[in-house]
């Protein structure tokens, strides 16, 4: 189908179409104006919340949402799997979510992301070793990518050589959205059939990383069953590649494209929490979903049970009603009360690691390279990543410039 | 001036504890702890809005 996404976006909106992969902003501040609760019939229903007011309101309404499923597809998961679903407990309602969620905190509290500060600087500058010798390199592929799949790999307890295995159902997961049934259930059992492998060496071998955590963990007064664990660490790598991935990158290409604002960070690295923040805000990668449990109205809006809402935290980062002047990006922005690790009782539970990593690696690049630029000005140059993550997949940097 | 924080809203983001550790820390979950002052002072008042400001939940007033 070829049609014009600007000429009908508030009835027939697609969030894997060419023009929202490009550039999703001016379409969704033309909804916020004309059409703040938009509704596309594609994927079996699907509800768009573009104001910050409304993204919070059904973030924090479980009774009439279900995170039954958080990736907008054409298929529904089976009610069975309720309340943990399918990857707890990100898929999960409460009460389980409580249980499930609070068993993970701990690992990712601030107090316990500090110590893989070392570890994570380590990483990113022997990344940046490798570079030193080229005036050109993909920030996105060469650097920004492996970070993650490198930090989550030693913290779940995983060989770091398979970042490509990781790498390939992430990418499935997220990206095949519009794919057969079949072929979706055939990755997921893929993804659990590797993940089975290194939980059964773990049963064997156990050692002090989050599968063995898992592992000896309870819900109740249970252990999970390997099942569950292996869902869970799923959840993980799912959660925690292309999320982080991309905000690495959207920074990066934010700093080549803004020269001022990267000899500011250079000047006075201190400044680079705060502008973390605020790439967050503006490029916040992750638009969640959920499903309508049963036929409610929501702000005039006749929703039907099990039709979508994308929620989209990254139109909510672009409200004016809550940020001043939202389309401009303001490193030292302040206040800034942005969503972009989600609101309410899902809130990003991997949000002090991402933070973490973002920081470190952006600390270590402004060092290795204090100068730098877009390779090509030609915006097709950098290509960005379909579906409900967003971040640069392609972005050729000159350094030295 | 006293700092209300509603625990119910608090879902661990984490921006108060970040921006003003004088007056917030974190549990062991990542959930905010306010440290328990009473009546703030003029520095304090100035820490707790920055912290109210930025929390993505509306959980800290000052009032």
């Amino acid at each position: 189908m070829n049609r014009d996404q600007h000429a009908d976006v508030s009835t027939d909106f697609d969030h894997t179409s060419p023009a929202w992969v490009a550039d999703p902003f001016p379409i969704w501040d033309e909804l916020r104006g004309t059409c703040p609760v938009a509704h596309s019939d594609r994927y079996g229903g699907v509800w768009l919340p573009t104001r910050h007011a409304d993204v919070s309101a059904i973030a924090n309404d479980t009774e009439h949402f279900t995170s039954r499923s958080v990736v907008v597809t054409n298929h529904r998961p089976p009610m069975e799997l309720a309340p943990q679903g399918i990857a707890p407990p990100i898929s999960s309602d409460p009460p389980y979510h409580q249980d499930a969620r609070r068993m993970l905190l701990p690992a990712f509290s601030p107090q316990n992301i500090d110590k893989l500060v070392p570890s994570t600087r380590a990483y990113c500058r022997e990344l940046l070793g490798a570079m030193q010798d080229r005036d050109v390199f993909d920030a996105a592929a060469e650097y920004a990518q492996h970070i993650p799949v490198r930090v989550i790999a030693n913290m779940l307890g995983l060989p770091e050589a398979d970042g490509d295995v990781f790498r390939g159902f992430v990418h499935d997961v997220l990206e095949g959205v519009a794919r057969p049934l079949e072929e979706r259930i055939e990755t997921f059992l893929a993804l659990l059939a590797y993940l089975q492998g290194h939980i059964d060496d773990h049963v064997a071998n156990p050692r002090d990383d989050m599968i063995s955590f898992l592992l000896e963990a309870e819900i109740d007064g249970t252990r999970l069953d390997h099942f569950q664990v292996a869902r869970t660490v799923g959840l993980l790598l799912i959660a925690g590649i292309d999320t982080t991935w991309s905000a690495i990158g959207a920074s990066l290409w934010h700093l080549a494209k803004t020269p001022t604002d990267r000899e500011r960070l250079v000047a006075d690295p201190s400044m680079i929490p705060t502008a973390v923040e605020e790439f967050l805000r503006a490029y916040a990668p992750v638009t969640m979903a959920r499903l309508v449990r049963e036929d409610f109205e929501f702000q005039g809006c006749p929703m039907k049970a099990e039709e979508w809402i994308l929620l989209s935290f990254p139109a909510a980062n672009r409200d004016p009603e809550v940020f001043d002047r939202p389309d401009e990006v303001l490193i030292d922005r302040q206040p800034n009360r942005h969503a972009a690790f989600g609101l309410g009782i899902h809130r990003c539970a991997g949000s002090h690691l991402a933070r973490m990593e973002i920081r470190v690696a952006l600390e270590e690049f402004l060092k290795a390279f204090p100068s730098f630029e877009l390779a090509d000005p030609d915006p097709d140059a950098v290509s960005w990543s379909a579906g409900q993550v967003r971040g640069p997949r392609v972005l050729p940097i000159k350094v030295g410039a | 001036m006293k700092i209300q924080f509603d625990r119910e809203k608090c879902q661990g983001h984490g921006r108060c504890y970040a921006l003003v550790p004088s007056l917030f820390e974190c549990d062991d979950e990542g959930y905010a702890v306010v440290n328990e002052l009473g009546e703030l002072d003029v520095a304090q008042v100035h820490g707790a809005r920055l912290a109210a400001d930025n929390c993505p939940e509306f959980a800290i007033t000052v009032e």
